[in-house]
């Protein structure tokens, strides 16, 4: 037997590709769910109120505080232990049969634990604002919402990418553990693989690679990103095209 | 100095700031009207710049009167004892009545200069974009930086920042402008270009409050200056009388250490 069997690959490309469609789907939608819902959530947890900024200091302790897979099994298999949510189910309620799914928990519990993370870090960018442009922003008549708006939150939504790529990245590797709850991601797939053709490098080496190459990709986008939205932290390039 | 039809822009009566136990301002007041120059000198912690941060409220006083364009502002005693504007409304008309250039020209890091001065006049005048992209690039003309409109801050010297942020002030083409120690963060050789700007604006007749430690520029542009010593206006009169001959021993002393 030879040590590296393309054939298995070849044959299971397929099932890799659903793989890595279902990781790209469950990175995506946590990603974009736990970006958006950090913006007012990092404003909350900013608040001088204490009423206001301590339940989205809990919830970001706890998410953070323990692993993403125990957050989903939990979700996954703590769900059906009350009363009323198998209730709801026998019921057919439109909301609450979504925790039935797989694949919804899975989402459920990667968009939350993402979305802590990057409260963090974006409470962090903005709490690192320059004390003299909000002040600037005051003086120019802005009210504390309008400057939040116009100042504080873009300008530490820039500052905060390199952290946040950081995020992006391991939610990428952290998806793998969907498998935990019957789903089949890219490494999913790999087992799949694995166990049907006993081939453990064949299949784990190659979804390494895909997941390297993602990296690659993701890595590349921030790299764009940063060039885009970061320029004014760049170090002064010579004049060239700065002058007109 | 060419003054219009001499309006009252600012009056401040009796003003008082504490910090805790410490009162920085023991009860000052000043007139301006519009065309007015008014420097307010002093050494460091005499309160000159507390007292020009009360009068856009980035500093609330404890005690005192504040009328803007004539109209008493209304104040009410917040949890902490100082007094705040009562009216938000109020609040940001006089803000964007008054105009402020700060000493580390505090200019929005993410903005280009464009975007800089373009900002306020959008977002809190309800100016339109091409309306405020031309009343922009017009006062970026004006302080000489026009070039410069699609740098970032970051990117260029202390007087040119400064400059700009002179335009963002004048973006809001404010009755009052107030200049926080504009040159104190600036390397002696950028000074110069600074004052160059603020003179010209005076000799538009433009009613301004500076705080400064710039002797000259108090004696040649203003025709009022305020020597601040302790929280108290130990002296004030027309520069070139008060700073020529002054009166008590505290301002000579004063400029004694200031006109080497």
């Amino acid at each position: 037997m030879e040590l590296f069997d393309l054939s298995v690959i070849t044959g299971s490309l397929p099932q890799f590709w659903r793989g890595l469609w279902m990781t790209l789907q469950l990175t995506g939608f946590a990603l974009l769910f736990g970006f958006f819902a950090a913006i007012p959530l990092a404003v909350l947890r900013l608040s001088p109120n204490r009423l206001v900024a301590a339940p989205v200091a809990a919830y970001t302790y706890f998410f953070r505080g323990t692993p993403m897979l125990v957050q989903l099994l939990l979700v996954y298999y703590g769900a059906s232990q009350w009363e009323w949510m198998r209730a709801a189910w026998e019921a057919g309620h439109p909301v609450w049969t979504l925790f039935r799914e797989p694949y919804f928990c899975a989402l459920f519990a990667f968009g939350l634990n993402t979305c802590a993370y990057t409260v963090e870090i974006l409470a962090g960018s903005m709490r690192n604002t320059p004390h003299g442009e909000l002040e600037a922003a005051k003086a120019m008549g802005m009210t504390r919402l309008k400057a939040l708006q116009r100042i504080v939150i873009p300008s530490a939504l820039r500052r905060m990418i390199p952290a946040y790529s950081n995020e992006v990245i391991l939610m990428l590797q952290g998806s793998a553990i969907a498998s935990a709850v019957t789903l089949v991601d890219l490494t999913g797939a790999a087992r799949d693989v694995y166990s049907r053709h006993f081939a453990p490098f064949e299949a784990f080496v190659f979804v390494g690679l895909i997941y390297l190459a993602l990296t690659f990709v993701l890595v590349g986008l921030f790299k764009l990103a940063e060039h885009r939205w970061l320029a004014h932290l760049a170090p002064r390039k010579a004049e060239a095209g700065r002058q007109s | 100095m060419n003054h219009k039809a001499s309006v009252e822009q600012v009056r401040v009566e009796d003003l008082h700031k504490s910090y805790g136990d410490h009162e920085v301002l023991k009860g000052v007041s000043l007139t301006a009207n519009s065309g007015d120059v008014i420097s307010i000198i002093g050494s460091s912690g005499s309160g000159k710049s507390t007292w020009l941060r009360c009068i856009n409220f980035l500093e609330c006083p404890t005690a005192g009167r504040i009328l803007v364009a004539g109209k008493e502002v209304e104040l009410v005693r917040n949890r902490k004892g100082e007094l705040t504007v009562k009216d938000a409304r109020q609040l940001q008309q006089i803000r964007t009545r008054l105009s402020m250039v700060f000493q580390h020209f505090n200019l929005w890091s993410h903005m280009t200069v464009l975007e800089n001065v373009v900002e306020a006049p959008v977002h809190v005048l309800g100016l339109s974009k091409a309306e405020a992209r031309e009343r922009a690039e017009r006062y970026l003309e004006r302080v000489g930086v026009w070039k410069l409109r699609d740098a970032y801050p970051a990117h260029m010297s202390g007087g040119q920042q400064q400059r700009v942020a002179i335009a963002r002030a004048l973006a809001m083409e404010p009755a009052v402008l107030l200049f926080d120690e504009p040159t104190s963060a600036l390397d002696p050789e950028l000074v110069g270009e600074v004052l160059k700007v603020m003179r010209s604006l005076a000799e538009e007749g433009r009613t301004m409050m500076v705080v400064t430690h710039e002797m000259g520029f108090a004696r040649e542009v203003s025709n009022h200056v305020i020597f601040v010593h302790q929280g108290r206006v130990e002296e004030e009169g027309d520069p070139k009388v008060v700073l020529v001959r002054p009166r008590s021993e505290r301002l000579q002393q004063f400029l004694s250490g200031n006109l080497k």
